[in-house]
């Protein structure tokens, strides 16, 4: 049987990166370029709300204290948190949105589908649903980064400029450290950096296809498994959790 | 006069007589149809000033959607903007079987030339706020809806009742939060019924002038585009919503409400017609703040645009 705090760790993982994506591109509300993007991107943001939600409750359950997925989401500080920095950091232009959405969508691909075969029977379930989406996600951002990266020379100019500036982000989604390799053991978890290969080929052949320069590995950005954060997700929570820690006896 | 335009004169009195019998008959008008020059304009006036009504009307409920204070409360304030995002593209489209495009009508938009309406220019300062919009804002725009679903125009009756399919789902939100909120702590309830304080009469002025105010009415009652006068509809209104604000003990900030046995309704005091002006002509709140937002996002959407438009004419010359 896992260690019930290293399954309650990786669900909060999990949970965290849906949660926090999911507010970043609730920014976009009334802001995107068409209506037509304000709608797919709230509607992203949309399935990840309900893939926090379904994932934070079965944290809650597993670290049997009672806690919902309401406290864990409003109820946590900073250093609790798990997600990857790249989810955290400002939404920047369109092209950053577009751009950070391929990366992490094209990763997520490959991370559910493994999980869908999860021996955690309320993972695999989770995943296999949430793979439906991101598929969804990862072909809207896979098209709008050919558009722009091969569209006129400034969006070209955007959409390198914010590969670049993503790419040191990109090497905290395939790390695993003692919690990962509890439960790849177990056949819980996936060996994220197994999944490697794959994601660069693809990512290669979309930035290809864009005209996009794909940037060189170099220094790395890491943290968030042990909930060291950017400073960006302090003013997230701090505007997330407000209702919440104001009014603390309060239902809504 | 000339000939030729002698006769073009007697073929419009007539393809307007046909017209106006058509519409008299309970006819839909569609696209391909010939109709009046007013008529037409008439429509694209209205039907624009609802689609940005939509759209603006993101605005204010947006700006909580960070700050919801649960995963399913962010869920549905989320998908309920969505919805109004969504109608304001059915809109859109229905204006455009008239002869004008979105782009031509975001330019009136920000020319000031069409309006959108009046009740987003009112802040939306707290959470409870977020409940009285859908509730009384919501509330209000489904009384105008659901009577313009039988309006005479094909395109726009339709989109109105798609629209309308998706407007009881808002306010029943709205309705929601604020009796959850009037069920919560002092804090929740003096929110809430400040909220309630200071939406009623922005969403009684929803239905607009006094009937007797509204000379230019008589059009848009003859070709069935209007089928409710406005004074009927905001009565449907407060009727409907005085029972709702009393079961969950709201108390609606009129003295002079009260129930009329013989009329079968309520009497209200009577509306600030000044502060109604005044936002209209643009000394509201948020007039300036909701107009620049939409001018701010749309010039900054533009290279995106342009960016989309020039890939796909690359792709077209290729193949
Ligand atoms: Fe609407
Ligand atoms: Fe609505």
């Amino acid at each position: 049987m896992a260690d019930q705090n290293n399954l309650f760790k990786y669900l909060l993982r999990l949970g965290d990166n849906a949660l926090v994506l999911s507010h970043r591109l609730s920014e976009w509300c009334s802001r995107a370029p068409l209506i037509e993007e304000d709608l797919a991107l709230t509607n992203f943001s949309l399935d990840m709300i309900g893939r926090a939600q379904a994932l934070l409750k079965y944290a809650g359950e597993v670290e049997g204290k009672g806690r919902t997925e309401d406290d864990l989401a409003y109820k946590r500080a900073e250093r609790q948190f798990y997600n990857h920095l790249v989810m955290e950091l400002p939404n920047g232009d369109f092209a950053f949105t577009m751009a950070r959405q391929l990366l992490v969508s094209a990763f997520e691909c490959l991370l559910f589908e493994a999980l869908s075969n999860s021996k955690d029977e309320t993972i695999a379930a989770i995943a296999a649903k949430t793979l439906k989406e991101v598929k969804y996600h990862r072909a809207h951002a896979e098209d709008w980064v050919i558009r722009l990266g091969d569209g006129t020379e400034e969006s070209y100019q955007r959409m390198q400029h914010a590969v670049n500036a993503l790419w040191m982000y990109t090497g905290e989604l395939f790390e695993a450290d003692e919690v990962d390799a509890e439960l790849i053991r177990e056949g819980i978890a996936v060996d994220q950096n197994s999944l490697r290969p794959q994601w660069q080929e693809y990512i290669g052949q979309v930035l290809t296809e864009a005209k996009l320069q794909v940037p060189a590995d170099g220094y790395m950005q890491t943290g968030s498994r042990k909930g060291i954060h950017t400073e960006h997700l302090g003013h997230i929570l701090s505007e997330m959790q407000y209702l919440q820690r104001a009014y603390p006896d309060a239902t809504w | 006069m000339g000939a030729i335009q002698e006769l073009e004169l007697q073929l419009n009195e007539l393809l307007e007589k046909k017209f106006e019998e058509r519409v008299q008959g309970g006819d839909a008008v569609e696209p391909r149809d010939w109709m009046p020059e007013n008529y037409r304009k008439h429509l694209v006036r209205q039907i624009s000033q609802h689609a940005h009504s939509e759209v603006i009307g993101m605005q204010p409920e947006g700006n909580w959607i960070t700050r919801a204070p649960s995963l399913r409360a962010k869920q549905i304030l989320l998908a309920k903007i969505q919805d109004e995002g969504g109608h304001g593209l059915y809109l859109y489209s229905a204006a455009e079987t008239l002869g004008i495009s979105r782009d031509e009508m975001i330019a009136q938009l920000h020319s000031g030339k069409a309006k959108y309406s009046n009740i987003f220019n009112y802040p939306a300062l707290t959470w409870a706020d977020i409940g009285a919009i859908g509730w009384l804002v919501d509330g209000a725009a489904i009384v105008n809806q659901v009577s313009l679903q039988r309006t005479s125009y094909g395109p726009y009756s339709r989109a109105m009742v798609r629209i309308c399919k998706e407007e009881s789902f808002h306010q029943r939100q709205g309705y929601e939060i604020m009796a959850q909120m009037m069920k919560g702590t002092a804090d929740q309830k003096e929110m809430a019924q400040d909220a309630m304080n200071r939406w009623w009469w922005p969403a009684l002025m929803m239905f607009g002038p006094h009937d007797t105010e509204s000379p230019h009415a008589g059009d848009a009652f003859r070709w069935k585009i209007k089928r409710h006068t406005n004074d009927e509809l905001r009565q449907k209104f407060i009727d409907k919503t005085v029972q709702q604000a009393e079961v969950i003990g709201l108390t609606v900030p009129d003295p002079d409400l009260k129930w009329n046995e013989a009329a079968g309704h309520y009497d209200h005091g009577e509306i600030n017609w000044e502060e109604f002006r005044n936002v209209i002509n643009g000394d509201g709140p948020c007039n300036k703040q909701r107009l620049d937002h939409h001018k701010k996002v749309h010039a900054e959407g533009e290279w995106v645009r342009v960016a989309a438009a020039a890939y796909h004419a690359k792709k077209a010359n290729k193949n």
